[in-house]
């Protein structure tokens, strides 16, 4: 996938060199669950030969299995965005102290800002927490070699190793020197050793007693480690910084003294202590949390830091400028222009859906997927959006909560990945827990947040070779869901029928809508319809704005434009479908009841 | 590394190839020397939202991100896309506008209006605009979704690159029959800016 070639460098985003340093240390196994900003690493992955890569259904599973893979004695990688370290926390707390045997590198790719996350949490916590040591580049080159080089220290140290991105490492590109690939280190081969495998607690004891002198090791090495290197400058200012902020810093404050961590724990003591002793004015800059500074401080070092760069989003050179010199950028404001935040694809089989759900006038617990969009106007129709999986456990809680009075109007929405990620757990606890909430899978076969990703449902692998697909009818009624429907959701009186009747149940039930993602090359490749409006009949009422359908333009008429085209003078104006846009999904049709939509030949 | 260094801003609707066109920029200036950092955001931005590339060449290349005023070119795929963003331009930056418009979903739905101002506004910003129908020159063509690589066609004038080295770029990228279709939209987009046109605004005499 990486295309770009000239004499041995290329321009490689973060995550594309992510995957080929791990190809250059020789990485057997990797597994992952798609997620922004980490995806396009086990993309790029699978494309280098020798390696074998997976989608995993969550993220923990991706852990567990690269752990094996070292167990097994092989180089293995997880990678996975911020908040999927949450899922993942369970058995990388553990890898901690069962360490490793062939190198093993978990990925953690951070959104500040939250492009496309629902929080923006600061993974540096974890490495401490978890006693891990976190690496982390401040662009593809580094991203390449310090994926390398965890590798290395993984198994120096047997401990699993985090790599730390962000948005701006993991999808900005810059240039990569090529290298060799390296040799394994050992032999494959699992070795019985009870000892540092099985954590009963009389060995976890142990490996804790190792785990803590590891520490002690890596402190020492973090002191040494050429990726914490001071740049000498003006020495009256000293700017301690790692990740992408380290760019923002060089390109305003090019003269400064610069700390420049490549380790974000252990944090090399002695080294802060020189650098400190060496400017006048210490300030740290860090996107997020105040982790450096906290540790800064607590060396009893004076120090400036999130009294003057922020702690809310990503940091960019404007910010860093004016927190560095107080100047604030000389440049005009920004014109004021209608927003356009993202929407659902024309044809999206989720619009049909959440168009019902608003009609239905019914609580909705929401999850992570494109179909979180629904909750933006005019579909307005998802009330709670909170984690992966977490809308049917929302919806039971309130069923409980409510009880009689909730019974037909809370539903769950989950996408067919969420579902497979972390919702069947949720499902089980319901049926379990004698509740009766309904639960709608939206199934169109790809994880299409992401850029369209297989998925255990989707029937292909990774690879892109076919697989068997978990029936997900089976495995509703398999956790003792009686009642397990599917349905068209471009279909709206069938879909809304079995709503109607599906609410209704004082029984677990769950409703499966079938309709492939617009964006999946089986779709688009297919002969479609398109719609086009009949002017005489649109009487202007707006009914078919509802949908939020991106190939609907509204166009406004003036008194004397509704009379020229032969409409009443109050008439406001008329609903025209673009032709480039319209993907023929037979929606509109269904709510006008003027019939001013009619299929035409393509 | 080569000598002389820029800030390319690209904006558009997500789905109009906007990282494509990056991806050939990027790559041409790479294979003639330069440093190259370029900086997008993926996942729920690309639903038919807002998107933008900060690309930056040069000697040398710190941050991957442009600051507010300091971009010499601004690329713009659509008419508001290009004034959301017109405050990144230089005060001696040129903007390349595409005349397409894509109706946001407020203004498709008859919540608001799209700007009617939007040519006059861009002026008022930019003393060196060039506006071009990209759309129109890739319907031309029989490509529609070559409208990317015209617009890479147009802003060639402003990067200190021969043309060849945007062919080759392409041609790295893809099969043969469809980088040739996607060089006559270079050649086709190249066009839409005359020569005579470019004095001031500095176009290269390439």
């Amino acid at each position: 996938m990486p295309v770009s070639v000239t004499d041995g460098v290329r321009l490689l985003s973060g995550n594309e060199a992510i995957a080929r340093g791990a190809y250059e240390a020789g990485v057997k196994v990797a597994s992952a669950f798609t997620g922004t900003p980490s995806t396009e690493i086990l993309e790029n992955l699978a494309t280098y030969k020798g390696v074998y890569a997976e989608w995993a259904p969550n993220e923990k599973v991706a852990v567990e299995v690269a752990l094996g893979a070292s167990m097994a004695g092989v180089r293995a990688l997880a990678a996975m965005k911020h908040v999927g370290v949450n899922v993942a926390a369970d058995p990388i707390f553990t890898a901690s102290y069962t360490g490793v045997r062939g190198g093993l590198v978990i990925v953690s790719a951070d959104d500040p800002e939250m492009h496309s996350s629902q929080n923006e949490q600061d993974n540096r916590h974890y490495a401490a927490a978890a006693k891990v040591p976190m690496l982390e580049p401040s662009d593809s080159a580094e991203a390449k070699a310090f994926t390398r080089l965890a590798f290395e220290l993984s198994e120096r140290f047997d401990t699993p190793v985090f790599l730390r991105t962000t948005t701006r490492i993991s999808h900005a590109k810059g240039v990569v020197p090529l290298g060799e690939v390296a040799r394994p280190p050992f032999a494959p081969g699992f070795r019985r050793d009870a000892a540092k495998w099985v954590m009963l607690p009389v060995n976890a004891r142990r490996r804790h007693v190792a785990v803590e002198e590891r520490t002690n090791a890596l402190r020492a090495f973090a002191e040494t480690f050429e990726g914490n290197r001071i740049e000498w400058g003006d020495r009256s200012i000293g700017i301690i910084t790692a990740g992408v902020a380290y760019q923002y810093v060089r390109e305003v404050m090019p003269d400064a003294s610069v700390l420049k961590l490549g380790l974000a724990w252990p944090l090399p003591d002695k080294l802060i202590r020189q650098f400190a002793a060496g400017v006048s004015r210490l300030v740290v800059v860090e996107e997020l949390d105040p982790i450096l500074e906290t540790h800064v401080r607590a060396l009893g070092l004076p120090v400036q830091g999130k009294d003057r760069v922020p702690i809310l989003g990503e940091l960019n050179p404007a910010i860093v400028r004016q927190a560095l010199t107080g100047q604030a950028p000389l440049v005009r404001a920004p014109e004021s222009v209608p927003s356009r935040p993202p929407n659902l694809c024309p044809g999206c089989p989720h619009r049909g859906l959440f168009y019902l759900l608003r009609k239905l006038k019914v609580t909705v617990t929401g999850d992570i997927g494109c179909y979180t969009l629904a909750a933006l106007p005019p579909l307005a129709s998802m009330d709670t959006c909170v984690s992966m999986g977490a809308s049917i456990g929302n919806a039971h809680g309130m069923e409980k909560a409510l009880g009689p009075a909730a019974q037909g109007k809370v539903v769950a929405v989950i996408g067919d990945s969420t579902f497979l990620h972390s919702g069947v757990s949720g499902l089980m606890d319901i049926v379990y827990n004698r509740g009766c909430s309904t639960v709608i899978i939206l199934d169109n076969r790809t994880t299409a947040m992401t850029g369209a990703q297989d998925n255990p449902a989707s029937g292909k692998t990774l690879q892109g070779a076919p697989t068997r697909r978990v029936d997900l009818v089976a495995l509703c009624k398999a956790l003792g869901v009686e009642h397990v429907y599917t349905v068209s959701p471009h279909d709206l009186d069938a879909t809304e029928a079995l709503l109607r009747r599906e609410l209704g149940r004082a029984e677990p039930s769950v409703v499966i809508t079938e309709a492939p993602c617009v964006l999946l090359p089986e779709h688009r490749e297919q002969e479609r319809p398109v719609f086009q409006l009949v002017e005489e009949l649109c009487t202007g009422c707006k009914a078919c704005l509802n949908l939020g359908c991106p190939a609907i333009e509204w166009t406004q008429y003036t008194p004397e434009q509704a009379l020229r085209a032969g409409k009443k003078e109050k008439q406001k104006g008329i609903a025209p479908i673009n032709a480039l846009l319209c993907d023929g999904c037979n929606v509109c049709p269904q709510v006008c009841q003027f019939k001013a939509f009619v299929e035409v030949l393509r | 590394m080569t000598s002389g260094r820029g800030n390319v801003f690209i904006a558009g609707v997500g789905g109009q190839g906007i990282l494509l066109a990056s991806e050939v920029l990027g790559e041409a200036l790479l294979r003639s020397g330069y440093d190259v950092k370029k900086s997008e955001v993926h996942g729920m931005a690309q639903r038919g939202g807002s998107v933008t590339t900060h690309l930056r060449y040069g000697p040398t290349v710190f941050s991957p991100l442009i600051e507010p005023g300091t971009a010499d070119l601004l690329l713009a795929f659509e008419k508001i896309e290009a004034l959301r963003f017109a405050h990144f331009l230089a005060p001696q930056g040129v903007a390349i506008v595409n005349t397409q418009e894509i109706l946001p979903a407020s203004v498709a739905t008859g919540r608001e209006q799209y700007p009617l101002d939007a040519v006059e506004r861009l002026r008022a910003v930019s003393g060196h605009l060039f506006l071009v129908d990209a759309l129109g020159t890739a319907l031309a063509l029989q490509a529609v979704r070559a409208v990317n690589v015209v617009m890479v066609g147009a802003a060639s004038h402003f990067l200190p690159l021969p043309p060849a080295a945007y062919e080759e770029a392409l041609r790295a990228r893809m099969k043969e029959q469809v980088a040739q279709i996607n060089i006559q939209a270079f050649q086709a987009g190249r066009g839409l800016i005359p020569a005579e046109s470019l004095s001031g605004a500095g176009g290269q005499p390439t």
